[in-house]
């Protein structure tokens, strides 16, 4: 092993020369490619927050949309019915395998036709605007069993908007405070 | 039965009330806490031009106003909006934007040169604006050759959630939310980013829907 590194290196330092000896005037450095990696992720509001255990975070954050669904239903699962333990299904009329199949990739649907909500009685999960009520659907669809009637004093945090208008063209959001 | 239910509840309070403040995706994992990294929330959504689609990735949660002024994006960290067409959550388009000390640069929308939890800028800078200051009168935004209207700088968080008493019924000093709630994020801020894009640029989704999700990433 330590062979090949020295060969390596002679191979290398052989190089160097012979490349210095052909642009033996140009101050040129080769192009340093940066790289970036790790941090945060979030498709949809809210998921790492409630379905991931402590333990999970940051491995949640780092697992890539098309390997989440095998690495963390069957955890999302175990999660929910913590969650709720009475759940059967929801007002999607999703069972807690189908629930926990969709919400464990963590991606937002967004589509290019249809209105652009989270769930606005009509759309589901076609995209996420700033004045969408995300946390009350997420505590109806978690709690509120299949007609959205069950643990009422759970469905709904009665926050129904931001505490500052947005605007109506870019950039959207408010002034700061 | 009854036990099983006990110990279940008890999972989920020791799972959720972990002590921090969280919500939506403010704060959520140990590694990005009080980074200039965490993600805070992600919209997608319609333009005031419906041709387009707009794009908004918070981050740094929960910055009151007097802490608005000195917060900064991070020139070592990537923002990094990965669009799925395909249907396959793998990003076939990326648009990326990374701060220079001055200027927000966009890149993409565009074919990444490889997928997942490594990436490098990809090709040529598309649109470029200068961060917006803690109380300009107007927000500073610009347009792309492409067509991409971009924005930098600090917003009022637009997430909105009784936080605190959620934080009581998980830890069982509460049975339910009030009526009225009180908005934990009300008066706080966040170091926003919005790009408007020219839905043409990002092809027709398998499936009729995009699906979309952000990342932070740290230069390596």
């Amino acid at each position: 092993m330590k062979k090949i590194f020295k060969n390596l290196y002679l191979v290398a330092a052989v190089l160097v020369v012979a490349g210095a000896s052909c642009k033996k005037d140009s101050t040129t450095t080769p192009p340093v490619v940066t790289y970036y990696m790790g941090g945060d992720a979030i498709g949809r509001p809210a998921i790492n927050t409630v379905f991931v255990t402590t333990a999970d975070k940051d491995n949640f954050n780092g697992t890539i949309p098309s390997v989440m669904g095998a690495a963390f239903q069957t955890k999302f699962k175990t999660q929910l019915l913590a969650l709720n333990p009475g759940y059967t299904t929801n007002a999607l009329t999703l069972t807690a395998d189908q629930f926990t199949g969709l919400l464990s990739t963590d991606v937002l649907n967004v589509s290019p036709t249809a209105k652009t909500t989270f769930f606005d009685g009509t759309n589901v999960l076609t995209g996420r605007a700033l004045a969408d009520d995300v946390i009350h659907t997420e505590l109806l669809l978690v709690f509120g069993g299949p007609a959205g009637t069950s643990n009422p004093t759970l469905t709904d945090d009665h926050v129904p908007a931001n505490d500052k208008a947005f605007l109506t063209s870019f950039p959207y959001m408010a002034s700061p405070w | 039965m009854q036990k099983k239910n006990i110990f279940a509840v008890a999972v989920a309070v020791i799972a959720l009330a972990g002590g921090i403040v969280w919500a939506s995706d403010h704060v959520d994992a140990p590694a990005v806490i009080g980074q200039s990294t965490d993600i805070t929330d992600l919209y997608a959504f319609q333009g005031a031009t419906a041709s387009n689609l707009v794009f908004v990735v918070n981050t740094q949660g929960l910055l009151a106003p007097s802490a608005t002024g000195a917060a900064k994006f991070d020139a070592n960290t990537l923002i990094q909006i990965n669009i799925d067409n395909t249907g396959d959550n793998v990003e076939d388009l990326v648009i990326q934007a990374i701060y220079d000390g001055t200027n927000m640069k966009f890149y993409g929308p565009v074919a990444p040169s490889s997928t997942g939890l490594k990436s490098k800028l990809e090709g040529a800078v598309t649109a470029q604006v200068a961060v917006t200051a803690y109380g300009a009168a107007s927000p500073t935004m610009a347009t792309g050759a492409n067509g991409m209207q971009v924005f930098a700088g600090p917003r009022d968080d637009p997430f909105f959630f009784d936080l605190n008493q959620y934080h009581k019924i998980i830890a069982g000093t509460a049975t339910g939310f009030n009526n009225p709630g009180s908005d934990a994020f009300a008066g706080t801020n966040v170091m926003g980013l919005v790009v408007e894009v020219p839905k043409s640029l990002l092809g027709t989704p398998t499936g009729g829907k995009f699906n979309v999700w952000a990342q932070t990433k740290k230069k390596i």
